[in-house]
């Protein structure tokens, strides 16, 4: 079995894009996203990386172009050695990769996962559905421009909602026990539970 | 009449072929409320009379965006969200964790430390198979196992509650170290644990192995290749039982698990029965560790010495000392500071390999933080394995499985 430090240095030289990326642990490789299915077929067939552990996706935020990288992480059943495997998406707006189906058959609900909280939009995916969120929700939480507590949607199930117009409501942040606050009609005792039962605050006088 | 699936028995197969009857396909869901889906799963099945023609899983009833909650925290803070991954194992996703940040951090913990986590690591994998075991007896109708198996983990729970201060939310690993050091005594009560539940898994386990109801339920049930395993992503007891060797602890040691010995149990079949029979083993397997590690249980520190920006300062020292009040407060309020860059640690839990993936721009909360669960990964199979199987064992099927949904959903 080829050792897996020299790995790296034969997929550079059979795929002339691939650079090494900065890594603080594993061997960690960039391949421009139309190599990915080819660098990830040869890495699984010629160093034995027959385990995909994880599909996952970055977002580094609006502004920075690329703004999606798409990142595999294989492991070896034999030497036991990991690679990871990025791919900077080319559309910053509707960000996509190859699909890994083809080649485990695990990578189908990880790229489900990648779509519905990221939105990186898996090719030729066989069934390109939401896997955690349900299937009429309009966001993907995971990116960076998405709120931490929700955006107001209709719920799930359209004939409840229809009925009652509820909805499902973002989390009140702040004002809430943990989060500071920049606006300022906010007091602390509003802030602060521990001071919700006072009967004295900022506003109200100490009674004597 | 479409017969593309296998037939599980001949009854079924004669009446198929005989199209004297048109069947119509039935829908049916199954869950998310439901004794055997173990959680909140949904299991939206096509039947064919009792056979399954489909079943697809419908996730996300306890999805809580740990991940995005973890962008939005700094890292000490994100440990009591770890325990409610697989909850049945909380002290394993603790250490899980602190490995992965430590890794970023790049934080030697002395043998001490690593000893506890060990112990720690083991009890948690005990409990949590025992959890399954029971749970998997009241599925295939063996109420009797569940009594056996959670007197036991009530035990382990109160040597948890003894270590941590609670006994399902543990919260008790720090970057760097534990929260404290094991109370006196702890250690040889842990042995007395060890050495009065030999006997007592041997017995339960008896209830089961050369039980025929439950052989009629599990052999040849949910049938795994080896090559569908690695395909899927498998991992812990469930790749195990197919035959693939790959125990991390074993194959890439952390926390100094390359001091024991211990063996590594694989199935040949890969159906239920020898996921069951993996299981059984290495709770025998666990209790070897454990015993190893009290054996030569080192003393020293129980953090690391080179941790005080990450860890807090002693709490005596925070108020009569003006150094460690400001580090504690630039601690609380920004966090530990950790270098820039992405690293991918993985642990083998008792469900599986739980990997954290954590990009980090420097600073004290992490960009990105990726959970690689093992529940989700084994799930993800089940319209596969289910196939063609009947309807009543798909409750075999899924207790074999031994998924988590806290951890599945995040």
């Amino acid at each position: 079995m080829t050792a897996p430090a020299d790995f790296t240095a034969a997929v550079q030289s059979k795929f002339s894009q691939v650079t090494l990326r900065p890594t603080l642990d594993h061997p960690a490789i960039n391949v421009p996203v139309n190599d990915v299915i080819p660098v990830l077929k040869y890495l699984r067939d010629e160093f034995a990386f027959d385990l995909l552990m994880d599909i996952t996706a970055i977002d580094w935020a609006e502004g920075v172009s690329p703004q999606f990288t798409v990142v595999w992480h294989l492991h070896s059943t034999s030497t036991h050695a990991y690679v990871r495997v990025a791919a900077d998406c080319a559309s910053d707006v509707e960000p996509s990769a190859p699909t890994a189906v083809e080649l485990w058959a695990g990578a189908n609900w990880h790229e489900r996962e990648t779509w519905d909280l990221l939105g990186i939009r898996f090719t030729a995916h066989p069934d390109l559905r939401r896997i955690l969120m349900w299937d009429e929700y309009p966001y993907h939480p995971l990116r960076k421009d998405f709120p931490l507590a929700g955006i107001e949607t209709a719920l799930p199930d359209i004939e409840v909602t229809e009925e009652t117009n509820a909805k499902v409501i973002a989390a009140p942040m702040v004002g809430g026990p943990f989060v500071a606050s920049n606006a300022g009609e906010i007091s602390p005792s509003d802030a602060e539970p521990r001071a919700k039962d006072e009967s004295w605050n900022e506003r109200r006088e100490k009674p004597e | 009449m479409p017969t593309e699936y296998a037939f599980p028995d001949a009854g079924a197969k004669a009446a198929a072929a005989s199209k004297e009857f048109e069947t119509e396909k039935m829908s049916l869901s199954m869950g998310p409320s439901h004794p055997s889906t173990h959680g909140v799963l949904r299991l939206q099945m096509e039947l064919d009379g009792e056979v399954l023609t489909k079943c697809d899983p419908v996730l996300g009833y306890l999805h809580r965006g740990d991940e995005k909650i973890a962008e939005n925290m700094t890292y000490n803070q994100f440990v009591p969200y770890t325990d409610r991954l697989d909850y049945l194992a909380p002290l394993a996703n603790n250490v899980a964790y602190a490995i992965a940040v430590e890794r970023l951090a790049k934080l030697e913990v002395p043998a001490r430390c690593q000893a506890i986590r060990v112990i720690c690591c083991e009890l948690a994998r005990i409990s949590a198979h025992l959890m399954g075991l029971g749970a998997y007896g009241i599925d295939v109708g063996a109420w009797s196992v569940f009594l056996y198996s959670f007197t036991e983990r009530e035990k382990l729970y109160k040597l948890f509650e003894e270590l941590t201060g609670a006994r399902f939310t543990t919260s008790y690993t720090r970057i760097g170290g534990v929260a404290r050091d094991v109370p006196d005594g702890w250690i040889d009560r842990v042995n007395a644990f060890c050495d009065q539940f030999l006997p007592i898994l041997e017995e339960t386990l008896r209830l089961l192995t050369r039980n025929k109801i439950f052989l009629d339920r599990t052999v040849d049930v949910g049938v795994i290749s080896k090559a569908d395993a690695l395909s899927y992503g498998l991992t812990g007891p469930n790749l195990r039982g197919s035959g693939v060797p790959l125990d991390l602890r074993k194959d890439r040691p952390y926390s100094g698990y390359e001091q024991y010995e211990f063996d590594v149990p694989i199935g040949v079949n890969g159906d239920c029965y020898d996921r069951y029979l993996v299981r059984g083993e290495e709770m025998r397997q666990s209790v070897r560790i454990v015993k190893q590690v009290i054996a030569k249980f080192p003393g020293g520190d129980w953090y690391a010495k080179d941790a005080k920006k990450i860890f807090g300062p002693p709490k005596d020292k925070v108020l009569s000392s003006m150094e460690e009040l400001i580090q504690n407060f630039m601690l609380v309020t920004e966090g530990p500071q950790m270098p820039a860059g992405e690293v991918y640690f993985e642990a083998e839990n008792p469900k599986g390999i739980l990997g954290f993936f954590i990009v980090s721009k420097g600073g004290g909360v992490p960009w990105r933080m990726k959970i690689r669960s093992p529940s989700f990964c084994n799930l993800s199979i089940l319209p596969h394995v289910c196939k063609g199987e009947m309807i009543s064992d798909v409750v075999s099927i899924l207790g074999s499985l031994d998924f988590v949904m806290g951890e599945c959903d995040r």
